[in-house]
């Protein structure tokens, strides 16, 4: 059934083998982002799928939907135009921990305070895959990459903190073990009006275990299903005991105005003043 | 038809207007910001809409994805905003995105002098992102030739599936002259070539006979894949060196074939001239006067103001060069166009470069102290 839902989007030819790794997590992830759309009865012509460049941007090259694979960093950037020029048009942000919070982080922090209604999921494996596993702005401090061999000293953003605070009308956390959970909090976030960030814990067997002796993709599946708990149990937790979890459920769901929808109301309010003037 | 008093940058705004641009994305930038400023007043009025985004590198990225859904787009900046930029003016290259990039250049390098006029960005507009890629730069001199020529980097950039650059220049952004603004009727605006294929059959990067493959909107049934990596006919990535041979051959066939619509030059007294002064922007409005008073003084000079910078005229400047004793060549940089001048001439004649880099316009005297000694 699962299959038969995602056979329906898969490129008609030419795009497999994919680029990612046996074991990645992406394709999970990917998979549940189709689910999702299609649960919500989109039209394949009518959803845009958009992203940067790193190793789950390239998504959307295997699934038929009308695609623009950006530049590094700036896919929320791109899909602002788009929203903005058509705003009838569903457009879902692909991105990754680097690109959407390294080099895109000012792109992300403007996103979710202009609110406009995209939804970016954010496949966050806390390493940089396709140049060779270097250490990411989401890697844990004392965990090693590429340019971390003495391990890493920087502390990582806390993606769904950042996304609520700076005003993003949903953001919500699960992981690609949890694909269920996850399909159902991508579904709330394309359904919402608003800018939605879907943070999603997946594995890089390759270079982060690599690096960091994790194990195969079975290994860091379970690690990561051992270590999520809800916001409900975090609550009740210090903050040493939280250090390693995975904290995941709904951060911030509410109902902002929506950019677009302002700048419709905008467009009205400006033609009327034009017309009052001419009454003078 | 009206004739009213405009600013250079209220013009090209007014002009985006005209040529039916619909979304504008932006940062604010001195000497540019006027430009964002009409366009956040104008575009809600005519339906169109206005963003001003967080960073120069954004607002090219939107003006990008806007164009996708089938808008024509602008955005307008300067010097440290157009370095930004360059990331995505090679993304619109390599998707071939029709979009139209506003430069009203000051002086450089870094924040350089952010209130004063240069054309230190003549070779950066052609050679600014990196990799070989074509792209075409337009350079006006006067307000009501920043209308016109705003309205022609639309048609071309619509026609060519190319961004088009309007290099324009301080003194022609800020200074306010008459301008005579046709009724919009009379205006030839020219819209990107749509697929005539069903979504089936159509191809998104096709090698047509013109070079120029049809563009589909997003949303409208055509759903096709946009890269900045190479990519085959299809639109997807390869790495096959045939096909990468192949498509970088099309967007050089296209300018190249394209070259009568898109090369613009103006010549004046080239017909009778032993001296020639090549000159664009603002400089060309200063080596006008200085061709009419060196006439006034009985020595004949011509002028060939370039209105089309890039692709760079080498043919008509080749045959003009022909008939002359020598070229003169003013520029507000320390000689950026001279290079290009020189290497189609070829050293038949001396060419001689006239420069002003210290933020003030090119005075005639400049250029008559100059061709004084000559």
């Amino acid at each position: 059934m699962m299959q038969d839902i995602i056979h329906q989007y898969l490129r008609p030819s030419k795009k497999f083998p994919h680029v990612w790794c046996p074991g990645c997590g992406d394709g999970i992830v990917l998979s549940a982002i189709v689910r999702a759309i299609h649960s919500l009865g989109k039209s394949k012509n009518e959803t845009v799928l958009v992203s940067g460049i790193g190793c789950s941007s390239r998504a959307p090259v295997y699934v038929d939907f009308p695609a623009l694979h950006g530049t590094h960093g700036r896919a929320l950037a791109f899909a602002t135009g788009i929203k903005m020029a058509n705003p009838e048009l569903t457009v879902v942000v692909i991105t990754g921990d680097g690109d959407g919070l390294a080099i895109g982080g000012n792109h992300f922090i403007h996103a979710c305070r202009r609110n406009i209604d995209i939804t970016a999921v954010v496949f966050n494996n806390s390493i940089y895959g396709m140049t060779g596993g270097q250490y990411s702005p989401t890697m844990k401090v004392n965990d090693y990459g590429a340019t971390a061999p003495y391990g890493n000293i920087e502390r990582p953003f806390d993606v769904c903190d950042l996304a609520s605070a700076a005003g993003a009308n949903f953001v919500a956390r699960a992981t690609a073990y949890h694909a269920i959970m996850l399909e159902k909090f991508i579904k709330m976030g394309i359904a919402k009006k608003g800018l939605s960030i879907i943070d999603v814990i997946t594995p890089c067997p390759t270079l982060y275990s690599f690096y960091n002796k994790a194990g195969k993709n079975i290994d860091m599946m379970e690690s990561i299903r051992d270590r999520t708990i809800t916001i409900q149990k975090a609550e009740q937790l210090s903050d040493a005991e939280k250090e390693d979890k995975i904290v995941v459920g709904i951060f911030a769901n509410r109902d902002f105005p929506e950019y677009t929808g302002i700048y419709s109301d905008l467009m009205e309010r400006a033609k009327r003043s034009v017309k009052d003037e001419e009454l003078l | 038809m009206y004739k009213l008093m405009m600013q250079g940058n209220q013009a090209c705004a007014h002009g985006a207007i005209v040529a039916g641009c619909r979304f504008f994305a932006g940062y604010p930038i001195t000497p540019s910001s006027e430009i964002a400023e009409e366009l956040s007043l104008l575009l809600p009025l005519v339906g169109g809409r206005f963003i001003q985004m967080e960073d120069e590198i954004a607002s090219m990225a939107a003006i990008i994805g806007a164009s996708l859904t089938g808008c024509k787009v602008m955005t307008a900046t300067s010097g440290p905003g157009f370095s930004l930029k360059q990331e995505n003016i090679g993304y619109a290259c390599e998707a071939e995105i029709p979009c139209v990039i506003i430069n009203i250049q000051r002086g450089g390098p870094s924040t350089g002098s952010p209130t004063m006029t240069s054309q230190e960005d003549f070779m950066q507009s052609r050679w600014g992102t990196h990799g070989d890629h074509n792209i075409i730069v337009l350079s006006p001199s006067s307000v009501q030739e920043t209308f016109e020529l705003t309205i022609t980097a639309f048609n071309l950039s619509e026609k060519f599936r190319t961004p088009v650059i309007l290099l324009s220049d301080e003194i022609v952004g800020h200074m306010t002259e008459k301008v005579i603004l046709p009724d919009p009727d009379e205006v030839k605006i020219y819209d990107r070539k749509k697929p005539e294929v069903s979504p089936q059959d159509y191809l998104a990067y096709q090698f047509t006979e013109d070079g120029i493959p049809p563009m589909a909107d997003f949303g409208s049934g055509y759903r096709y894949h946009v890269t900045g990596l190479i990519h085959d006919q299809t639109g997807f990535p390869t790495n096959d060196s045939n096909e990468i041979k192949k498509i970088k051959d099309r967007w050089m066939k296209k300018m190249i074939k394209g070259e009568k619509d898109i090369i613009l030059t103006e010549s004046i007294h080239t017909d009778d001239m032993d001296y020639l002064i090549i000159a664009y922007g603002s400089s060309a409005r200063c080596a006008k006067r200085v061709v009419k008073i060196a006439r006034e003084q009985g020595k004949k000079f011509g002028l060939l103001k370039l209105t089309t910078l890039w692709p760079f005229p080498d043919q008509i400047i080749s045959r003009l060069t022909d008939k002359v004793k020598q070229v003169i060549v003013p520029e507000m940089n320390q000689g950026q166009a001279i290079r290009e001048v020189k290497r189609v001439v070829g050293g038949k004649i001396p060419v001689v470069g006239v420069n002003r880099y210290d933020g003030e316009a090119m005075k005639p005297e400049d250029i008559l102290t100059v061709i004084n000694k000559l």
